[in-house]
């Protein structure tokens, strides 16, 4: 990255002196980028650590910010399986020594976890930066993207629980990073130069050689996988996804007034799924978080009911409900809150 | 006309027409609950619309006028953006039940089994975001190249909007599509097996152009990072060879108009016959470097998972791939009689060549009509007639591309890839038709 901070430095010390050819085809389009625009722009983290931040976050601070950020979607332990699939969890002290996740090999895993699967470290330095937390990304400060990530190594049992992260000693993480060397590229899918031309891959090379046989290819057709009978109308009604007009009709999957997952839709109920209020919350049912059937039950009869549910979307909240946090909601409006509360507090029928 | 209504396209009564004796025997029997239960409701859905009925002097439609012959309509701009009929409201994007646990990172699949011709209605393009959508203020986006370039530059949409553009038609399909089928059927129909494809119209800047403008080192940048405004700030890595080719578009229109939001209004990349997820939307920044980024999506997912439990990286083509639309699983046949066996064909390595469709399970195969245009990573509409004599029947379609590389069957792409993949599947699908007209997906070797 120091190269482009040049190359755009230098741009502005001569600006006349210094436009490329190419741009001369087209004046008055375009302009440099200040120093200032690449670095608030440019934070990608490559597996060699170029554009690394400088930064240190200890597990035990990462604990702290996880519980309060991250473990309501994510699980205390980075195990849950309720909104994303889970992160840890699957490797062993074996795998971190030998660079290869076993139970991938074996199959004892039924889940990949994060950590069974990611090879470079620098890959969950770059996307906690960019993308975390999930209803707020690009909050989190360089240091406690590192406590973050010591925390969640910690929990893998990579790194020990006294440790602190920093840029200094994340490439001695990356030599323990269990999955190590479960990567290739030693196929055909890559649409750039071979590896022997200096690139990846084997140049385009498929997989398989099929022929186009035209007659008597086999003996007869063996159907070896068919939709079970219980999934036959997990889709909705097949007859209300089809055109009413044609050569053929949908196969009615669902008895009349069935419902089909259409999506869309107005009221509250699309408006709490649009904000991501679904993700952890059902209607009847305790997901992550309680049900709204749960959290109006309790509130209900209280007369500043509104105004404390309100204060709990805006700033976040635990310990009511369990130990995992509720964070801010501070993507939704405050009039779209306010809707969302009197609809729960409603009864949060799906009207 | 005595047979009149055994003619091809006329309902046969419902429901029990629809079923071989020994299908009604199990159903009275209550040995097939789902059955029965669609049934009741096919009673209602099925019957025979009153148009239908052709009575001695002819047909009800023809004999008595409709109310759109004998009143005034409606007046022009009553819909100042145009949207289809209401009777057409049953092909619209739906999502996959229980695919994902987060409608902001999820998928909406395209209507295959409704469309026509090559081209996906904007408002049908299929849908996959990682962190949501965003309309995003067009005055407000900008679009920076940086890295190994001589000036880091930053272009605004008036700029971009101003450099030449072209326009060209191409599909982009999801590296997951067709995913849940790896190992076993395990949806109905063929919008959720194959509706992560879309294919447009693009228009927009070829990527080279900006890239020189900037004065790229292209000696040693040989890949670049496309990067995203979203929450997510989406990354992939491009190889340089792709954008030196002139194909890879930053791209602001699509099907004559600008980008829809949720394709990533108002600048998406476009790289064509590559997966969907390096053709990064609300695209804000073009990075040029000399080694891949390792990003989440070509980290943790979008890697392709091997018989040996390595992962392959990097995976980016779309290969060569085909799949008949009409008549497709979930969908019932309604008489015997002639058919036009429709589907689409795809490559992301050039032209399709041809495409070869069964009636029999892959025995016997013919060629299909490619209809015009054939345009190379594009989808190719294809045709073929068929007669159904009422027997079970079991369809297929077989795509070759320019390369000369055939569409292989489950039996081969499993003998190499096994079944615990999610990405890249591009195996001969196959519907089941059986005697009530019923067609179903299923997987044959």
């Amino acid at each position: 990255m120091s190269r482009c901070f040049e190359a755009a430095l230098a741009a502005i010390l001569s600006l006349g002196a210094c436009v490329a050819t190419a741009a001369d085809r087209y004046p008055g389009v375009g302009r440099p980028a200040t120093p200032a625009e690449v670095r608030a722009w440019d934070i990608d983290v490559r597996p060699d650590f170029t554009g690394l931040p400088k930064g240190a976050g200890t597990v035990e601070r990462g604990m702290t910010v996880w519980e309060a950020q991250c473990a309501s979607c994510h699980g205390v332990f980075g195990e849950s399986n309720e909104v994303f699939t889970p992160i840890v969890g699957g490797t062993t002290a074996d795998d971190i020594a030998s660079g290869r996740v076993h139970a991938l090999v074996s199959g004892a895993s039924p889940q990949r976890t994060t950590m069974m699967k990611v090879a470079t470290v620098s890959t969950l330095f770059d996307y906690i930066q960019r993308a975390m937390p999930w209803t707020s990304p690009k909050s989190l400060s360089p240091d406690d993207v590192y406590a973050v990530l010591a925390y969640l190594l910690n929990l893998a049992e990579i790194v020990p629980a006294d440790f602190e992260l920093n840029e200094r000693n994340i490439g001695e993480v990356q030599a323990r990073m269990p999955n190590r060397n479960g990567m290739r590229t030693d196929h055909g899918l890559w649409p750039g130069a071979a590896a022997a031309q200096g690139g990846m891959g084997n140049g385009g090379k498929p997989d398989t050689k099929s022929v186009a046989c035209m007659t008597n290819c086999k003996p007869a057709p063996q159907v070896v996988s068919i939709l079970p009978a219980y999934a036959q109308d997990a889709h909705g009604n097949l007859a209300e996804q089809n055109r009413s007009i044609g050569q053929t009709r949908g196969k009615p999957t669902v008895a009349a007034g069935g419902v089909a997952p259409a999506a869309g839709g107005n009221g509250p109920l699309a408006l709490a799924q649009a904000r991501g209020c679904m993700a952890c919350h059902g209607v009847a049912s305790k997901l992550v978080g309680p049900a709204y059937d749960d959290i109006a039950a309790k509130y209900r009869a209280q007369a500043d009911a509104e105004a404390r549910l309100l204060s709990k979307l805006k700033t976040g909240g635990q310990g009511v409900w369990g130990t995992v946090a509720m964070p801010p909601q501070a993507h939704v409006q405050d009039d779209e809150l306010r809707q969302l509360v009197r609809w729960i507090l409603a009864g949060a029928q799906a009207r | 006309m005595a047979n009149r209504d055994a003619r091809p396209g006329r309902l046969r009564p419902a429901p029990e027409n629809f079923l071989s004796d020994a299908d009604i025997q199990l159903v009275q029997q209550g040995r097939r609950d789902f059955l029965r239960k669609a049934l009741l409701g096919a009673s209602a859905a099925m019957a025979l619309p009153a148009a239908h009925a052709v009575g001695e002097a002819g047909e009800a439609a023809i004999l008595e006028l409709p109310p759109w012959s004998t009143s005034l309509g409606q007046p022009v701009a009553a819909n100042p953006y145009g949207m289809p009929s209401r009777f057409e409201r049953n092909l619209v994007r739906r999502e996959s039940p229980g695919l994902t646990r987060v409608g902001a990172s999820s998928v909406a699949f395209t209507p295959l089994q409704g469309l026509f011709g090559i081209l996906t209605p904007s408002g049908l393009h299929f849908e996959r975001h990682h962190q949501g959508w965003h309309d995003v203020d067009p005055a407000r986006h900008r679009l920076m190249i940086n890295g190994l370039v001589k000036t880091a530059s930053v272009f605004t949409m008036d700029d971009l909007m101003r450099l030449p553009p072209v326009s060209r038609i191409h599909f982009i399909e999801c590296g997951a599509n067709t995913g849940m089928e790896w190992g076993n059927v395990a949806v109905p129909t063929v919008q959720y097996s194959h509706g992560m494809l879309s294919c447009s119209e693009f228009t927009g800047v070829p990527l080279r152009t900006l890239l020189d403008f900037c004065g790229a080192d292209y000696r040693k940048g040989r890949y670049i990072l496309a990067e995203g405004a979203d929450g997510s700030s989406m990354t992939r890595t491009i190889p340089m060879e792709l954008v030196e080719s002139g194909e890879v578009l930053v791209a602001y229109g699509m099907n004559g108009e600008m980008l829809r939001p949720e394709n990533g209004y108002p600048l998406r990349l476009v790289v064509p016959g590559v997966q969907g997820v390096s053709w990064v939307k609300w695209l804000r920044r073009i990075e040029v470097g000399d080694a891949p980024w390792a990003t989440k999506d070509e980290s943790v997912h979008y890697i392709d998972m091997m018989p040996d439990g390595s992962h392959r990286q990097y995976t980016s083509v779309q290969e060569c791939k085909s799949v008949i639309t009409t008549p497709s699983g979930g969908q019932m046949l309604l008489d015997r009689g002639y058919y036009n066996i429709s589907g689409l064909a795809w490559s992301g390595r050039g032209r399709i060549r041809r495409v070869d469709v069964s009636t029999d399970g892959g025995i016997n195969w013919r060629e299909a009509r490619l209809e015009t245009p054939v345009l190379s990573k594009a989808l190719t509409r294809f045709n073929i007639d068929w007669v159904w004599d009422g027997k079970p029947a079991i369809l297929q379609s077989r795509a070759s591309d320019e390369t000369g590389y055939v569409q292989p069957g489950y039996g081969q792409l499993r003998a190499v890839r096994g079944t615990r993949s999610i990405y890249h599947n591009n195996a001969i699908q196959s519907w089941k038709v059986v005697e009530s007209g019923e067609v179903s997906n299923v997987q044959v070797l």
